[in-house]
């Protein structure tokens, strides 16, 4: 069998961390190869060795048979390699044929030449099935079609090896189809994919082979038909998953939270992006917002902790009228907030972790005592929380936020929004970029807070997620409510075609 | 050229091999091994070290340019700036500790702004316009009597805070960089004060303002006695007390608290409930306070007078590499401004070698070689990191065996 790719005894390390520990990767002609593991399993490390990224410590990388020494990514480009990393390096104020030529542009007596490259994407557009319209603006065009213009353009420098990075990660159902009809159709013309993923169903779907890291070790490569989802999952985290967090039925009580028809305006794309939007949540339920990124859903959570003033409408929290209210007092009042960006609104980095957990409470008592804080206090508090939470910090309560890692310092969050016993808990994307582990504690721990009683805001773009965690789902498109249902009367491809604008339900 | 370098390179390894053997050699390495053990284990050993690597390089460029100007007189003059500050005894250290005062309260002003996140380059106007306020005070309220010093030198402070919160405003409600708004007010501020002095409290004779009153001169107490015929004055008790008081603020109270919040991340403050707006404009507004007092330690005293310039005073930009050498810490901003103080001192007395002019460059080389410890921190971290990863190969190498 030839392979097209072969990466050798490949050793790469950070300081404090072996990413990559003596892996083998051969990648066949034709073949769609996947890459499973759970973050920080050193998928991408990888990639970014074979595409020039970083450097190996140890091993070699062998293209075509021969030993290729690749130190930069035009080294790989010109050996055919190309990728598409998870967040798309576009230039959104440039059209579609002029990102696509940007770095191999065509010139004339030191003029630029569209109407060859014009052709030629048009073309390749045409046999791969693509419909990349060259002229359109990128910052017009869908995420899908900006993916599909990223693997174009890898094309249009001839690769033979694509490297996809998480390519799903941000797409909708029926995208995701798309795609996979795509990737099918260029293995079939002989080019070799290596795509990285921790969705167990798409490596079903198009893999051929899947090689499976954890630690930055290799486990194993195995042909995809001869092994089972569990069997995946189970080398992938190493040890027995659940898939689904098991949930009581709800008890559903009161309205908590009410959102009376409210708008957000934003000031970077200067209009309204939640648009006359309705809800409610009650105490015991969890109410998902599903939808895809940018479809108001930051705004819509700014706009009810205060973050963004509301353009119209009005909120109410137990029945008092909330509307007036600051971020602080929206806070006091009863709401918990785990923000989307956890490291831009959810920590200061470079406070230590006692300090981050009295973030909303340093100026109450106990936590200071005539404008002093309370050292003791603060510190103990902390330490509650790391044990009752499980966080995993390497010096306890004085450990740098900054030095802890993505799943910790969320857990840090969950655990200081969830202590201070709010009625309603807003989470945004709670459980994004962790790994398995840190998703089903989180999925647990939110999960007890409806059981609790408390009224539960999420706002996920994961439909496993979704579906794992509501008791009731809200589609956002554009800024509105397009529809409200209930989990276990609908499908993901339902929800997809709601998502993606194709279908709308009238709201009462 | 690069052939030269690697005969060099296998010198100085060899050199090494050879002394390393030694017993002397041994010794060295280990006491050596201990030290950086000691600080890899603490990363404020680190930082503080940095500032006193940086301040060697410092001193060494400063020789350098010595040599180059009049290498004869290069080594006197060297320790003449070296010891600056016991050239005449107690005199010349009191005359340090005067000097460094102002020096000390502006750098202090830079600080406390870059630990709120704001960069303060325009302690030297606060200063200015501080300065113009208590000496207005010290000649024109002497009716005052005891107590017209302490409210020319408030007035300073009020001075200064005024000045500071006009950057301090717009960055938070306008959004302007507070690094443009706080530049454009130094020039401002000098020829605000020129025309002021002129309309207020001008000596038409001297082409200057006229000497603050008696009574409004910062008390010498018995510091004159300790430190005779010196200018020292209590001023540097009060900048001590400050520099306690704004290292409480910062360190144990909820005000600081919030203030280094808005400081590390205006986002996540904001995300807290915190009033990041408020906080702004009152941290630009403390640091110019502070800058203010420094106008009135440095002007409310007998023999120095404002007069009419057009270029800002040093002092404000000297300001900032003192914050910078003294890490931003009111305790480092302490000690590295009594530094800068005994430098400057030295190059008084290095007059008598060197011109006027070339003084001033060697002192501006060690200082600003001597702000350059964020990079030798930098250096120093790295090296730590470098040794601690040997020994751990030395050591996994020696398992095998």
């Amino acid at each position: 069998m030839e392979h097209t790719i072969e990466m050798l005894n490949i050793t790469k390390e950070f300081p404090g961390i072996k990413a990559n520990d003596n892996i083998n990767l051969r990648v066949r002609k034709g073949e769609i190869h996947a890459l499973l593991g759970e973050n920080g399993a050193g998928k991408t490390t990888l990639m970014s060795v074979l595409f020039g990224l970083y450097q190996a410590d140890e091993g070699e990388i062998r293209v075509w048979g021969d030993k290729a020494d690749i130190r930069n990514p035009n080294d790989a480009n010109d050996l055919g390699i190309g990728m598409v990393h998870q967040h798309f390096k576009l230039v959104n104020r440039f059209t579609v044929a002029e990102n696509i030529v940007l770095g191999a542009e065509d010139t004339h007596r030191g003029f630029l030449t569209y109407d060859k490259a014009v052709e030629r994407i048009k073309s390749l557009s045409r046999q791969y099935n693509l419909n990349v319209d060259p002229h359109a603006m990128v910052s017009d065009i869908s995420v899908g079609h900006q993916q599909r213009v990223e693997i174009l353009k890898m094309l249009y420098r001839d690769a033979e090896i694509l490297i996809l990075d998480e390519p799903t990660a941000s797409l909708t159902p029926q995208e995701i189809d798309e795609l996979m009809q795509i990737l099918k159709r260029l293995a079939s013309e002989g080019k070799s994919i290596v795509f990285i993923t921790h969705k167990l169903e798409e490596i079903r779907r198009i893999a051929d082979r899947v090689t499976i890291l954890r630690d930055g070790k290799q486990i194993d490569t195995v042909e995809v038909k001869n092994t089972t989802n569990k069997n995946l999952a189970e080398m992938m985290v190493g040890r027995e998953v659940v898939f689904r967090v098991e949930k009581a039925p709800a008890r559903i009580e009161e309205p908590v939270f009410a959102a009376d028809s409210i708008s957000v305006y934003s000031p970077t794309v200067r209009k309204d992006v939640v648009k006359n939007t309705s809800f409610d949540v009650k105490s015991g339920e969890i109410l998902v917002v599903a939808g895809i990124e940018g479809n108001g859903q930051s705004e819509l959570v700014y706009g009810i902790t205060g973050l963004n003033p509301l353009s119209g409408g009005r909120l109410y929290l137990n029945q008092k009228d909330i509307t007036g209210y600051d971020i602080r007092e929206r806070s006091l009042a009863g709401i918990s907030h785990i923000p989307e960006d956890r490291q831009r609104h959810g920590l200061v980095l470079d406070f230590s972790l006692e300090y981050n957990m009295i973030l909303q409470n340093y100026f109450q008592t106990p936590f200071q005592s005539r404008g002093f804080l309370q050292f003791d206090v603060i510190r103990e508090h902390a330490e509650r929380l790391i044990d009752n939470f499980d966080v995993r910090t390497s010096i306890g309560a004085p450990t740098l936020a900054r030095s802890m890692s993505g799943g910790n310092q969320q857990k840090a969050i969950l655990a200081r929004e969830i202590d201070r016993g709010n009625d309603l808990l807003i989470a945004v994307q709670p459980t994004r970029g962790l790994d398995v582990g840190a998703i089903e504690s989180i999925h647990k721990q939110i999960i007890a807070q409806r059981d609790a009683g408390k009224a539960v805001l999420i706002i996920s773009y994961d439909l496993n997620e979704v579906f794992t965690l509501a008791d009731r789902i809200l589609v956002m498109y554009e800024g509105e409510n397009v529809g409200e249902f209930d989990p276990a009367e609908t499908s993901e491809s339902e929800l997809g075609l709601y998502m993606s604008g194709s279908k709308r339900r009238e709201t009462s | 050229m690069k052939r030269i370098l690697k005969v060099i390179g296998r010198f100085f390894l060899r050199l090494q091999q050879k002394l390393s053997e030694t017993a002397f050699g041994r010794a060295v390495g280990k006491v050596w091994d201990r030290i950086t053990k000691w600080m890899a284990a603490r990363p404020n050993s680190v930082s503080v070290s940095s500032s006193f690597i940086a301040v060697i390089a410092g001193l060494l460029f400063g020789f350098i340019v010595m040599l180059i100007v009049d290498p004869s007189n290069a080594l006197s003059g060297f320790f003449t700036i070296l010891l600056g500050p016991f050239q005449q005894g107690l005199r010349s250290v009191g005359d340090t500790i005067f000097y460094a005062v102002p020096i000390i309260l502006t750098g202090l002003s830079v600080a406390f702004a870059f630990r709120t996140g704001l960069f303060n380059i325009g302690a030297s106007g606060q200063l200015y316009i501080g300065a113009f306020i208590a000496v207005y005070i010290g000649v024109q309220w002497d009716f005052l009597g005891p107590l017209h010093w302490i409210v020319a030198m408030l007035g300073g402070i009020f001075g200064g805070a005024l000045w500071g919160s006009i950057p301090g405003l717009l960055k938070a409600f306008r959004n302007v960089h507070e690094v443009v708004a706080s530049i454009m007010l130094n020039y401002m501020a000098i020829y605000l004060v020129n025309g002021l002095v002129r309309l207020f409290i001008f000596n038409p004779t001297l082409n200057r303002a006229q000497g603050p009153e008696d009574s409004s001169h910062i008390p010498q107490l018995f510091l004159g006695e300790l430190f005779p015929r010196s200018s020292i004055n209590i001023g540097i008790f009060i900048t001590i007390v400050v520099i306690i008081l704004i290292h409480i603020v910062l360190n144990k109270t909820t005000f600081g608290y919030e203030l280094k919040s808005v400081g590390f991340s205006p986002d996540a403050a904001r995300y807290a409930g915190m009033k990041e707006k408020r906080n702004v404009a009152l941290s630009f507004i403390i640091a110019g306070g502070l800058s203010g007092l420094a106008g009135a330690m440095m002007f409310l005293v007998p023999g120095t007078y404002i007069r009419i310039v057009d270029v800002p005073l040093e002092e404000g930009f000297t300001g900032i590499a003192i914050a910078l050498l003294g890490l931003s810490s009111p305790i480092g901003v302490l000690i590295a401004g009594l530094f800068y103080g005994g430098i400057n001192r030295g190059g008084y007395f290095a007059q008598s070698l060197y011109r006027e002019e070339i003084v001033d460059v060697i002192i501006a080389v060690i200082i600003y070689f001597s702000a350059l410890s964020l990079f030798t921190q930098k250096m120093i971290a790295k090296y730590l990191s470098r040794r601690a990863k040997r020994d751990v190969q030395v050591q996994s190498k020696g398992d095998v065996r």
